[in-house]
C-alpha cells in the first residue's frame, strides 16, 4: 500500500540526514499557473559544449535517462509541445508551490526555503505594485534567504525599503558581491548562520554580478557589483572559522559562471544556481583545489523546486540527496490562504489584466537562444507600429508562454514586457552599428569564459537576417547581414525601433505599442519565426534547430 | 543599511566632512608629481612604445596580484587594484597602469616609498575590451601581470 501511494504522488520524496535546503529560483512574479517552453537551442561551447545544461530535447532526456512522451520529459524539453503541454497541464503558481513546500517541509523539520532572485519582477501585478504583491507573497510562502537581480530594476530606495520595511524578521536579503562605489564597503549583509538540527549552516549570497550592465546601471547607482570571487573566498573562510559545518552559496551568476566558480573557491558544499533558467535535474559534482562542490540550477517561472538534504554527522557530510521537482499543478491542490492572497492582490486589477487584445494560431514563447514565436511577434508589431525597417527587441530568458487558439490577454502581454525601463525607441543605425551590436550580444553569450559573459540570449530581430558562427572568436562570430534579401551596406543608415534601452530614453512603453498592435490584428497568424543562419556547430547537443 | 559606523556617517559623507582638511595638505604632492612623471611613456600610443619607454617588455610574475573587473560596469572608470606578494617580489619602487588598447596606454603611475607595502588602487579609462597591464619596477627590472576587461554595450541580459 505504501509503495503504491508513494507512486501516486511525485512529490512523496523521502528525506534524508539533518540539513534541508529548499531552493526556487526566477519565479519572474508568476504567482499563477503558467506554461514555459524550455529552450531548444540553448548552445554550449568550448568546455561548456555537450555538458549540462547545453542539453536540449532527446539529448537531455538521453543523459538524465528520462524516457520519451512522459511527465518529466514535457517538464524538461520542448518537445511535442503544445500537445504535452495539454495533456499535463500547467506548472507553477504560488499557491501550488506553497502546498509543495508544507509538504516537504513536514518530513524535513527546520528546512530553510531559498530564493535566488528575480522574484519581484515579471508580470504586471509585480510592476504595478513595485514589487509588493510579490513580497507579500513570499512572505507567506517562507522565504527564509534571497538575493537579487531584477529586484534591484526597481531602484535603490524601494529595494532598501522593502528590506527595512517588509522583510525584516521574515527574510534575509544577502549579496557579498555588491559594494559601495567609492569605498568597497558591503551594501548588504552576505551571509547567514543558521543552526538546523544542531547543525551550523552557513548561507552566502551571490546577486548577479552584472546587474549595471546587463540592466540600467542608473537605476543602482552607487553600487559595485562583478563576481568578487577573492571577497567570496574571505567569506567562505570566515564563516568556515566561525563554525560553519554546511556551506551554501545561493547564487544568481548563471550555470556555467557557477560551474567555473566551484572549480576555483573551495570550501561551499554546494551552489545552489539561478539566472540562466537551466533546469538541471541532477546536482553537478564539480571538484575543486580541497574537494567537491555541488552545483544546481532550479529553472524559472516557479516551475521546479529544489530540495537537497545533507546528512551531516561529527561536522562531516556522510550522504547527501538532490532532487529537482517540477510543479505540476494539477497534482498539487492550491493552498487556501495562498490562493485567498493572490485573488486579493489581483482583484483591483482584475480588468486591465483580463482584457482579451487578440486570440493567437500559434504557439506562444520565448526562450532559446534565438527569436521566439513570442519577440517575433513583439518585432513585428514594433515595425508596424513605427514603420521601421528592423527592430531589435532583448534575449530575455523570463516570458512565459501562450498555447495555440488562446486569448493573448493584457496579463499575457505584460508577462513578456513589464520591466521599468520599457521606453520605444526608433533610431537610425549604420550597417556597421548593426554588426557591432549583434557581435556584442554574441560575446556575452558565446565567450569561451563564462566569467565574460552576461547571460540572456541573442537579441531578437525582426527584419535582419543574418548567420552566426558561436564558435568563432569576438567581433568574428557574425556575418551575412541581409533586409528583405539584400545585403546591409555597412556605410547605409537603417530606421531601426527597438525597446528596454540601459540608457535614460523617452518613448511610448512597449505594452502600449504591441498592445495597440495586437487591437488591430484581432488575430495572429501563422509566424514566420526569423531564425539566424547557425555555422561551425557539428552534434552540438545543445541546438536541436 | 547606509550607516556602517558608530557615528551614523557613512564612509561617504565622513570624507566629504573631512577632505577639506587633506586638500591643503596634499598640494606639495605636485611639486612632486613634476618630478616622478614619466613624461615620455605617457605620450607613447602603442602598448609597444610603451614598454620601450619604460625600459623594454616586463617578466610575467605571480608577485603581482592584479584585480580589475572581467566586464566594466561603465568603462569611464573601471577600478584596478595592485597588491604585491613581497614574498615573492621584493624592492618594488614603482607601479605602472597600462591600458593596451586607449590611445595613451599608460594610465597611470605610482611611486612606492622603500620599506612600505606597495599596494596601489585607482580608476581609470577602458576605451574598448582589451588587456591591462599592472607592471612593477623592482631594481631596475620590470615585471607584469595582465588580465582582459570587457567593455560591452550592456543590455539584453536575463
Amino acid at each position: 500500500m505504501a509503495a503504491r501511494a508513494r507512486t501516486q504522488n511525485p512529490y512523496d520524496i523521502a528525506p534524508i540526514g539533518n540539513v534541508h535546503l529548499l531552493h526556487m529560483t526566477d519565479a519572474h512574479a508568476q504567482l499563477m499557473p503558467v506554461h514555459y517552453r524550455e529552450p531548444q537551442a540553448n548552445i554550449g561551447v568550448h568546455n561548456a559544449r555537450n555538458r549540462s545544461p547545453h542539453l536540449v530535447g532527446k539529448a537531455l532526456l538521453e543523459r538524465y535517462h528520462i524516457a520519451v512522451d512522459t511527465r518529466q520529459a514535457h517538464a524538461y524539453t520542448h518537445l511535442d509541445y503544445s500537445a504535452a503541454a495539454l495533456e499535463f497541464g500547467q506548472v507553477g503558481g504560488f499557491a501550488h508551490l506553497a502546498t509543495l513546500i508544507k509538504q516537504l517541509k513536514a518530513v524535513r523539520p527546520g528546512a530553510l526555503l531559498l530564493d535566488g532572485g528575480d522574484l519581484w519582477q515579471g508580470s504586471a501585478t509585480a510592476l504595478w505594485t513595485q514589487g509588493q504583491d510579490m513580497v507579500d507573497a513570499s512572505k507567506l510562502l517562507g522565504i527564509d534567504v534571497m538575493t537579487g537581480h531584477w529586484e534591484f530594476t526597481l531602484g535603490t530606495e524601494r529595494v532598501q525599503s522593502i528590506i527595512k520595511n517588509d522583510l525584516g524578521g521574515h527574510t534575509a536579503f544577502l549579496a557579498q558581491n555588491i559594494r559601495d562605489k567609492e569605498f568597497g564597503d558591503p551594501v548588504f549583509p552576505g551571509h547567514v548562520m543558521r543552526e538546523l538540527n544542531g547543525v551550523p549552516v552557513a548561507i552566502i549570497g551571490q546577486a548577479f554580478p552584472y546587474t549595471p550592465v546587463a540592466n540600467p546601471a542608473y537605476l543602482m547607482e552607487g553600487w559595485s557589483f562583478g563576481i568578487r570571487e577573492r571577497e567570496l573566498q574571505e567569506k567562505i573562510d570566515e564563516v568556515r572559522r566561525n563554525g560553519a559545518q554546511i556551506v551554501v552559496l545561493l547564487s544568481h551568476n548563471g550555470a556555467d559562471t557557477d560551474i567555473k566558480l566551484a572549480s576555483r573557491v573551495s570550501g561551499l558544499d554546494a551552489i545552489l544556481g539561478g539566472h540562466t533558467h537551466d533546469a538541471i535535474p541532477s546536482a553537478l559534482e564539480v571538484k575543486n583545489p580541497k574537494g567537491i562542490t555541488l552545483v544546481t540550477n532550479a529553472g524559472s517561472n516557479g516551475k521546479f523546486l529544489g530540495a537537497l538534504d545533507f546528512d551531516v554527522r561529527g561536522g562531516r557530510i556522510k550522504n547527501w540527496s538532490y532532487k529537482l521537482l517540477p510543479v505540476f499543478s494539477d497534482l498539487l491542490n492550491p493552498d487556501p490562504d495562498m490562493s485567498s492572497l493572490i485573488s486579493d492582490i489581483r482583484a483591483p486589477y482584475a480588468e486591465q489584466l483580463s482584457e482579451v487584445l487578440a486570440t493567437t494560431d500559434d504557439l506562444l514563447y520565448r526562450r532559446g537562444n534565438f527569436n521566439g514565436s513570442f519577440d517575433q511577434l513583439i518585432c513585428n508589431a514594433l515595425r508596424d507600429e513605427l514603420d521601421a525597417e528592423i527592430a531589435f527587441s532583448p534575449g530575455f530568458r523570463w516570458g512565459t508562454t501562450l498555447l495555440p487558439a488562446s486569448n493573448i490577454t493584457m496579463e499575457d502581454l505584460m508577462a513578456q514586457v513589464a520591466i521599468t525601463y520599457p521606453a520605444v525607441t526608433v533610431n537610425e543605425m549604420s550597417g556597421a552599428a548593426l554588426k557591432t551590436v549583434l557581435e556584442d550580444v554574441a560575446d556575452n553569450l558565446f565567450n569561451p569564459d563564462p566569467y565574460y559573459q552576461q547571460g540572456g540570449d541573442m537579441v531578437r530581430v525582426g527584419g535582419l537576417g543574418y548567420s552566426i558562427t558561436p564558435t568563432a572568436g569576438a567581433g568574428e562570430r557574425i556575418g551575412n547581414l541581409s533586409l528583405n534579401g539584400q545585403s546591409i551596406d555597412a556605410g547605409k543608415s537603417y530606421k531601426v525601433a527597438g525597446w528596454a534601452s540601459v540608457h535614460r530614453v523617452e518613448g511610448e512603453p512597449i505594452w502600449d505599442v504591441v498592445g495597440r498592435w495586437l487591437r488591430s490584428q484581432k488575430v495572429v497568424g501563422t509566424l514566420l519565426i526569423e531564425q539566424p543562419q547557425v555555422n561551425g556547430l557539428t552534434n552540438n547537443l545543445g541546438y536541436a534547430g | 543599511m547606509g550607516n556602517l559606523n558608530p557615528l551614523g556617517l557613512t564612509r561617504r559623507s565622513f570624507v566629504a566632512v573631512t577632505s577639506v582638511l587633506f586638500v591643503v595638505a596634499a598640494l606639495p604632492q605636485k611639486i612632486w608629481a613634476a618630478a616622478l612623471r614619466p613624461e615620455t611613456a605617457f605620450q607613447t600610443t602603442t602598448l609597444e612604445a610603451t614598454f620601450e619607454a619604460l625600459g623594454g617588455v616586463p617578466k610575467v610574475s605571480d608577485g603581482i596580484v592584479f584585480s580589475t573587473p572581467d566586464i566594466a560596469e561603465n568603462g569611464a572608470v573601471v577600478p584596478v587594484r595592485i597588491e604585491i606578494d613581497t614574498s615573492v617580489l621584493s624592492d618594488v619602487s614603482k607601479i605602472y597602469v597600462i591600458v593596451e588598447k586607449n590611445p595613451n596606454p599608460l594610465a597611470a603611475v605610482f611611486q612606492v616609498p622603500p620599506n612600505t607595502q606597495p599596494y596601489a588602487e585607482t580608476r581609470v579609462k577602458v576605451a574598448q575590451t582589451g588587456n591591462l597591464y599592472a607592471v612593477a619596477e623592482a631594481n631596475g627590472q620590470l615585471y607584469m601581470m595582465q588580465r582582459e576587461t570587457k567593455v560591452t554595450l550592456g543590455g539584453c541580459g536575463g
